[in-house]
């Protein structure tokens, strides 16, 4: 099986070279077709991957090439494989088969089908690269490459100007938590002589807090995480993200790059383990943008700004949990985040074809007869996402915040609110999408119609999914035994003992399952109360609202208060940087030197007076001076 | 050692008159007095054949020469218009300053010998014809050439354009 | 001619270059004082006269005969030069009818 490795990311590569180059020629079926088996086989060899290391528990190393060597830098291109990458890898070739299956069907009326391909297969071998990296320069590079490609697949439809301003936005985002990035690696390397991990972590866990710089090192690993995980507060670029297809903010924005940050910081959970400072900086910034992001959800009209705020919740939760210490119970949201996010935008994809293009759910409604597949999958997602057992999302959730009430009551509640929103306004959305009464136009009536099977079927598996996949992380109170966190064990296994006591007695346990599922419960029951019988559709744009409402709606206005506080004074700037010190300064240098040889020649030339007279005199002083000169040994 | 600072006095005088005479016709007569001077110079230093070229060239020809020049350009005005006086003071302070510098260069050199004459007889046409023709032959023949040219460039320039019909 | 050449034995080297140097120096000064282009000439042939006496006393000093046939060729240079000099003046004459030196200032900026 090591030999097979290196076609995990090859093949998704060949299919990016292949649809690349064939994009025009080859036909529609036959670049769908490629594109979507090649990271089948891909999955399957991930299966075999994870099969043989979850008999064995010894991870692969695949030694590819030595890269290059520098003094005492050795940095060689080879793949790590451990139980972490290899639950990434399935996550990665699987859902991203789905959903290449999926935009088969959804983008095959676009011009630029084949070119969808090629640039969804790049972005899949260059996640996977990031994974399988097994030094830090290797992950860095595809950390990268799927910030290129998230750039490329959300402005695919460039010609239209705010799209393809959305994609400036997220790729200049993602640079700013990059820059925090590589200066965390260019301390590791300081720090350890080493990027490769088992070097680095080998080194750091017999280490102690204090010996070494760590809460520098990981402050910057998470500033980077930060930009690409979209937490505050570089998050704003990912609602505008949702400017790309569908099938793209499920692969990219759901399941894969936005989880990169979680994975990085999972990866190296010693050195941030030995920061404890950082830990807390960790999880007051997830359960910050958690809130911010759900209070902003709460009005939200648009069917895919809602899931993409949701998105930055979840992630605020992931990186919750990795801040009070709870690095199986975050990886575990990854995992089951993965599955319900892509199946909800894949689920609203389906909703936005079936109605022509409308994304604004005051203009949806009633859809439940008649796109029945799309109703009941998006109801098992909206019903994982919530937190309500036994679909997936409870149990990774529920993880989290009972490390979190271990760590600090304060957060469990602030976690339990935001858990609270998260069931009003999703299940708001699903209310608001598919109950009541159609209030579209007429037009789009007529077109109402259910997906074809291309993208059923992806939706029909991610939920079947979303409803067992909890089940790999059952814990021993409710009569599973933990898989998922036997088997991550190794990984985790240098910070488990730093962490300290991580038990609950099994009545507390009951208790905060309890608060938060009722919780979830007592949101389903009033918004449904609100929007179904009642029959409230959020008003129209033009209308008034309450102070608070409109806050959330303008979410909170944070793109003007960025504008005002950042971009401004570097356009001020770089204004004056360009009046004064490139015109005035440099251009008056440079002009002032040829202005200066043409005044000087202009006054030398009032010598040629053309009086022989005075040149004669000339003369004489010169031969006066030469003499003098020459005999000035003589002269006393 | 009279005869030597009562001819040198004579040199000096007559060169001064030269160059401020207002009549350039009065110029020329005294820079042929001058001349005379020298040619006395030569004989005391026993340069018997230079004094002889000095005066039959010098004198006879080229001041001559001036003379011709001089009446050809018909200069009506007695008194050509001066240079202002800012101008010749400056050019005397010019002339001084080059004259103290080749007289202090000199001072270093201390009280020199007095001019003995090694070999009277060295400025004898038959001496200085065989140094001449010996060692010097080659700038003798160039020269020849070169009093050719100037003949030839002088009566070039000077011809009128005859003119064309 | 003893006699003559007798009275020369106890003059000073020096007084020759002094009597030299002053002559060349009256004829700089001639040269930047006047205006009129042919007396220019003759201030200049005043300081080739002044060198070719410096000349002759060295070689007498030497007893070196170099000197005097050195004097000899300057004379003959002098006499062409002289004739080619008054030439050009003329030609300027006839073209721009003075011989003023100041006139002559085309050659300006």
């Amino acid at each position: 099986m090591d030999n097979y490795i290196w076609l995990i990311p090859v093949l998704p590569l060949a299919g990016f070279i292949i649809n690349g180059i064939g994009r025009n020629t080859l036909s529609k079926g036959a670049v769908g077709f490629i594109g979507s088996l090649l990271v089948l086989i891909s999955f399957g060899l991930s299966v075999a991957t994870f099969l043989q290391i979850n008999s064995t528990g010894q991870p692969i190393n695949v030694e590819l090439y030595d890269w290059f060597s520098v003094g005492s830098l050795h940095i060689n291109f080879s793949f790590l494989v451990d139980q972490l990458s290899s639950l990434m890898l399935l996550i990665i070739t699987g859902v991203g088969f789905l959903i290449h299956l999926y935009s088969a069907g959804y983008m095959h009326d676009d011009a630029g089908f084949g070119k969808f391909f090629a640039y969804l297969n790049l972005f899949v071998f260059f996640m996977l690269l990031l994974v399988l990296g097994s030094n830090y320069l290797v992950m860095f590079i595809g950390w990268e490459g799927v910030g290129l490609c998230s750039y490329l697949l959300i402005g695919f439809w460039y010609t239209n100007p705010s799209y393809a301003d959305a994609a400036k936005k997220a790729f200049i985002m993602n640079r700013i938590g990059d820059l925090g990035f590589l200066i965390g690696i260019f301390l590791i390397f300081n720090t350890f002589g080493s990027i490769a991990y088992a070097d680095v972590f080998g080194k750091a866990a017999t280490m102690h807090p204090g010996d070494a710089p760590f809460v520098l090192i990981t402050i910057l690993l998470f500033v980077g995480a930060v930009g690409k995980s979209a937490q505050l507060p570089l998050f704003t670029w990912l609602p505008d993200a949702m400017a790309g297809p569908t099938p793209v903010s499920a692969l990219i924005h759901a399941a894969t790059m936005v989880t990169a940050g979680v994975y990085m910081i999972a990866r190296s959970n010693i050195l941030f383990t030995l920061a404890p400072d950082t830990m807390e900086v960790v999880a007051i910034v997830g359960l910050a943008t958690a809130a911010f992001a759900a209070l902003i959800a709460l009005t939200q009209t648009d069917i895919k700004k809602v899931l993409a705020y949701s998105t930055v919740s979840q992630l605020g939760y992931m990186f919750l949990g990795l801040g009070v210490g709870a690095y199986t119970g975050a990886f575990f949201h990854v995992l089951t985040h993965a599955f319900f996010k892509a199946l909800l935008f894949l689920g609203a994809g389906s909703v936005i074809h079936a109605v022509s293009g409308e994304q604004d759910m005051r203009k949806m409604g009633g859809l439940k007869g008649k796109l029945p597949i799309t109703f009941f999958t998006m109801l098992a997602g909206t019903i994982a996402i919530s937190g309500i057992p036994p679909f997936a999302g409870f149990f990774s959730k529920d993880e989290i915040l009972a490390h979190a009430f271990m760590h600090s009551t304060t957060f469990y509640v602030v976690g339990v609110i935001t858990a609270m929103f998260t069931s009003f306004y999703m299940f708001r959305m699903l209310y608001l999408t598919f109950y009541g009464k159609f209030r579209g136009t007429h037009e789009q009536e007529h077109h109402l119609h259910e997906s074809p099977p291309s993208m059923t079927i992806p939706l029909i598996v991610l939920a079947i999914l979303s409803i067992v996949g909890g089940f790999i992380g059952r814990p021993e109170i409710l009569g599973g035994h933990h898989w998922l966190q036997h088997y991550l064990a190794p990984v985790f296994a240098s910070s488990t003992p730093l962490l300290g006591e991580q038990e609950l007695s099994k009545s507390t346990e009951m208790v905060l399952m309890a608060v938060s599922v009722g919780g979830a419960l007592i949101a389903l029951i009033y918004a449904y109360i609100k929007y179904v019988k009642n029959n409230q559709v959020p008003v129209e744009d033009t209308e008034e609202r309450s102070l608070l409402t409109n806050l959330s709606y303008n979410k909170f206005y944070i793109d003007e208060i960025y504008d005002a506080l950042i971009r401004k004074p570097l356009d001020a700037l770089s204004g004056f940087f360009y009046k004064v010190i490139d015109k005035m300064g440099i251009d008056g240098l440079v002009n002032g030197l040829g202005k200066g040889a043409i005044e000087s020649s202009k006054g030398l030339r009032l010598l040629q007076t053309g009086n022989v007279g005075f040149y004669i005199f000339m003369m004489v002083i010169g031969i006066i001076a030469i003499l003098i000169y020459s005999l000035q040994m003589f002269i006393i | 050692m009279n005869t030597f600072h009562l001819v040198a006095f004579l040199s000096i005088f007559f060169a001064i008159l030269v160059i401020t005479a207002k009549n350039p016709v009065h110029s020329i007569l005294y820079l042929i007095l001058t001349f005379f001077t020298f040619t006395i110079h030569y004989i005391l230093l026993n340069a018997q054949f230079l004094a002889i070229v000095n005066f039959i060239v010098y004198m006879g020809a080229i001041l001559v020469l001036f003379l011709y020049t001089l009446m050809l350009i018909n200069l009506n005005k007695e008194a050509e218009p001066a240079k202002s006086n800012l101008v010749k003071i400056a050019a005397v302070i010019g002339g001084g300053c080059f004259l103290i510098t080749i007289i202090a260069s000199i001072r270093a050199l201390g009280a020199s010998n007095p001019v003995v004459l090694q070999n009277p007889d060295l400025g004898l046409v038959k001496n200085l014809g065989k140094v001449l023709f010996n060692e010097y032959l080659l700038p003798f023949e160039i020269s020849s050439v070169l009093l050719l040219s100037a003949m030839v460039g002088a009566v070039l320039l000077a011809t009128k354009e005859p003119k064309t019909v | 001619m003893e006699n003559v050449t007798n009275a020369i034995q106890t003059i000073p080297l020096n007084e020759y270059i002094l009597l030299s140097a002053i002559i060349f120096s009256i004829g700089v000064i001639g040269v930047l004082i006047r205006r009129n282009a042919i007396v220019i000439f003759m201030s200049v042939e005043l300081m080739l006269n002044a060198v070719n006496l410096l000349l002759t006393a060295f070689s007498v000093y030497h007893g070196d005969a170099s000197g005097q046939v050195f004097v000899f060729f300057i004379m003959a240079l002098a006499a062409a030069e002289v004739a080619i000099g008054l030439a050009i003046i003329v030609m300027i004459y006839r073209n721009t009818n003075s011989i003023d030196i100041n006139v002559l200032n085309r050659l300006k900026w």
